[in-house]
């Protein structure tokens, strides 16, 4: 491997660490809403955050790149503040990837959640627990494969994205040149053997951390049956 | 409604009306003692306790307990405030912690629990001793129950709701822990609000008895006399009954039968081994006492007690109607078929014998 491809793969875990914890911060929440609301309108919600599965990724490149620009809202707004807009740059990246990943997220956190269920934070409620610490000591321990689910797949997800950072991000090296732009990059140079190392490699370690995902939670369930 | 409203009771004001269920109920309730809330499901029994518990709200609703006010106006008190203990239907201990750990979960969060001294009495009251150090998924489901009481009593309530402990346990986990619930009551100063619909546990456990039928409480009084109304042992059917208190007056010990005296009377039931001058309760069935209007010779019944003629109803079935009595200061309901009465030409104030063919020692 080059030093290019040693830095697009740092890149890339860089941008799947950040986008996942941004991921987990927002996303918990929001989870956690969709599961206990029972307004009418949180299925729009719902379905706004399920959007990315469906979408091409382009077409959310698009958009997320006009936003992010000089003249969008975003980037305009930030650049009426003396800032720079985020069109091609690492935190314009972690935007359009948070969303990007967001189903995968609040789908396995909003189901856990919903299992875990009314039940055992009414019986946390009878036993003094105020509303931040029913979520802390009962839902959250008891939604760990949820979590370990969400936390896995949005992390997968975000390494094997591309649509939407060759949209958003470009190809700037150090900065939003990620594996996927690098295998890119080399079988356009007609490079199969660079892209073979990087391909495989990222095949084998998406196969991995799958397979350590399920073992654990099929181990947590058998161990809560 | 015996309770007067005074600050030592439980007032409960509440109505509630969803597109197929309306709850309305307006009660003064004992502040000490078991109140059984009993009635058919779907009668707002489980939906009144948790009302009580903060579960569910209604806006206009009232409560207070013993002059705490919990719901009034525009104050309401989230549950996690209210000094409630909560004992739910099914298995609802924390998975992901031991019998122990569930115990603590409470006494951490509380500012008052019990000591250790009193937490291990109530371990060793309800069996659970050796426990502690289980998950749930480790436990059968009468074990269960047992820690989830333990749980409840653990942040020292000063109000405790049961809401149908026994209804998922199978006959012989039920007959597990009634022995506990029995101990419990009688060492408990606490009000405790008990949810069944199963007459055999009011019978043993309730001082007090809350009859509730299609979201209203249709009667409220003492276990006793609320029992021997004429209008609600109709809805008992094979139930219908009295529960009296008696104490073990005598003990015959060549026939293992133990005499057992109450307001008014005595009758003899099986020797259960309880020790002269025990308190316990006996129930007598409606449909196990017939009436004659002179002492009869030679008869296996070994309970024949004098008593008035108060009143009469039709029952369910035509055949049959409903006799009330009074024995001494206890009444007694007795089921005889129509025509029987009209033979013996029953009418209020008038002095029968009531043959009484098996009598219930309920601990």
């Amino acid at each position: 491997m080059s030093d290019a491809d040693w830095l697009a793969l740092a890149t890339t875990l860089r941008l799947s660490a950040v986008t996942t914890l941004v991921l987990l911060v927002l996303g918990t929440p929001l989870a956690w809403w969709l599961a206990c609301s029972k307004r009418r309108w949180s299925v729009a919600v719902e379905a706004v955050v399920a959007l990315p599965l469906v979408l091409p990724p382009t077409v959310l490149g698009f958009y997320m790149l006009v936003a992010l620009g000089p003249n969008g809202p975003i980037g305009g707004t930030l650049e009426s503040l003396g800032l720079h807009h985020l069109a091609f740059t690492f935190s314009g990246l972690v935007l359009a990837s948070t969303l990007y990943s967001l189903p995968f997220m609040v789908q396995p956190l909003k189901d856990a959640f919903a299992a875990v269920g009314g039940r055992m934070t009414e019986v946390a409620a009878t036993l003094r627990a105020n509303p931040w610490d029913r979520f802390f000591s009962v839902v959250v321990p008891l939604s760990r494969r949820g979590f370990l689910t969400a936390i896995t797949l949005s992390f997968a997800h975000t390494v094997g994205e591309f649509g939407v950072v060759l949209m958003v991000g470009g190809n700037i090296p150090g900065e939003t040149r990620v594996l996927s732009i690098a295998i890119y990059d080399h079988a356009e140079a007609m490079d199969y053997a660079s892209a073979h190392v990087l391909a495989g490699g990222l095949l084998a370690a998406s196969f991995l951390l799958l397979v350590t995902v399920y073992f654990l939670n099929r181990r947590y369930h058998v161990v809560h049956a | 409604m015996s309770a007067s409203a005074s600050g030592d009771g439980i007032q409960a004001r509440f109505k509630l009306a969803y597109s197929d269920f309306t709850l309305d109920v307006d009660l003064n309730l004992p502040g000490r003692g078991v109140t059984a809330l009993f009635g058919q499901s779907g009668s707002g029994k489980t939906t009144l306790l948790r009302l009580i518990a903060g579960l569910e709200q209604t806006p206009d609703g009232h409560l207070a307990i013993k002059g705490d006010i919990w719901q009034a106006g525009n104050t309401f008190l989230p549950t996690h405030c209210r000094p409630l203990g909560y004992v739910f239907q099914e298995a609802s201990l924390f998975p992901h912690l031991s019998a122990r750990g569930n115990l603590e979960y409470g006494m951490k969060r509380c500012r008052d629990p019990l000591d250790r001294a009193a937490l291990e009495h109530v371990v060793e009251l309800l069996g659970i001793g050796r426990l502690l150090e289980r998950r749930p998924h480790q436990l059968s489901g009468g074990e269960r129950q047992r820690v989830g009481i333990a749980r409840a009593l653990a942040v020292k309530p000063s109000l405790l709701l049961m809401d149908e402990p026994l209804a998922a346990l199978d006959l012989a986990r039920k007959a597990e822990i009634l022995p506990y619930l029995e101990k419990l009551h009688d060492g408990l100063d606490i009000p405790v609000l008990y949810v069944s619909h199963a007459p055999d546990e009011v019978a043993r456990l309730a001082d007090h008895i809350v009859v509730m039928e299609a979201g209203r409480a249709v009667a409220s009084g003492p276990l006793t006399d609320t029992l021997a109304r004429l209008d609600l042992p109709i809805k008992l059917g094979e139930d219908a009954g009295v529960v009296l208190d008696a104490v073990v007056a005598a003990r015959d010990e060549a026939w293992h039968l133990a005499h057992m005296a109450f307001a008014g009377g005595r009758v003899w039931v099986r020797d259960a081994g309880l020790p002269l001058g025990r308190h316990a309760r006996v129930r007598i069935l409606a449909r196990d006492v017939s009436l004659a209007r002179a002492p009869v010779e030679g008869t296996s019944i070994l309970n024949t007690l004098p008593a008035v003629v108060i009143d009469s109803v039709d029952d369910a079935h035509p055949a049959l109607t409903l006799v009330k009595l009074q024995v001494g200061a206890s009444p007694l309901l007795a089921r005889l078929t129509r025509r029987s009465a009209h033979a013996l030409e029953l009418a209020p104030g008038q002095r029968v014998y009531a043959q009484i063919k098996a009598v219930a020692l309920i601990g």
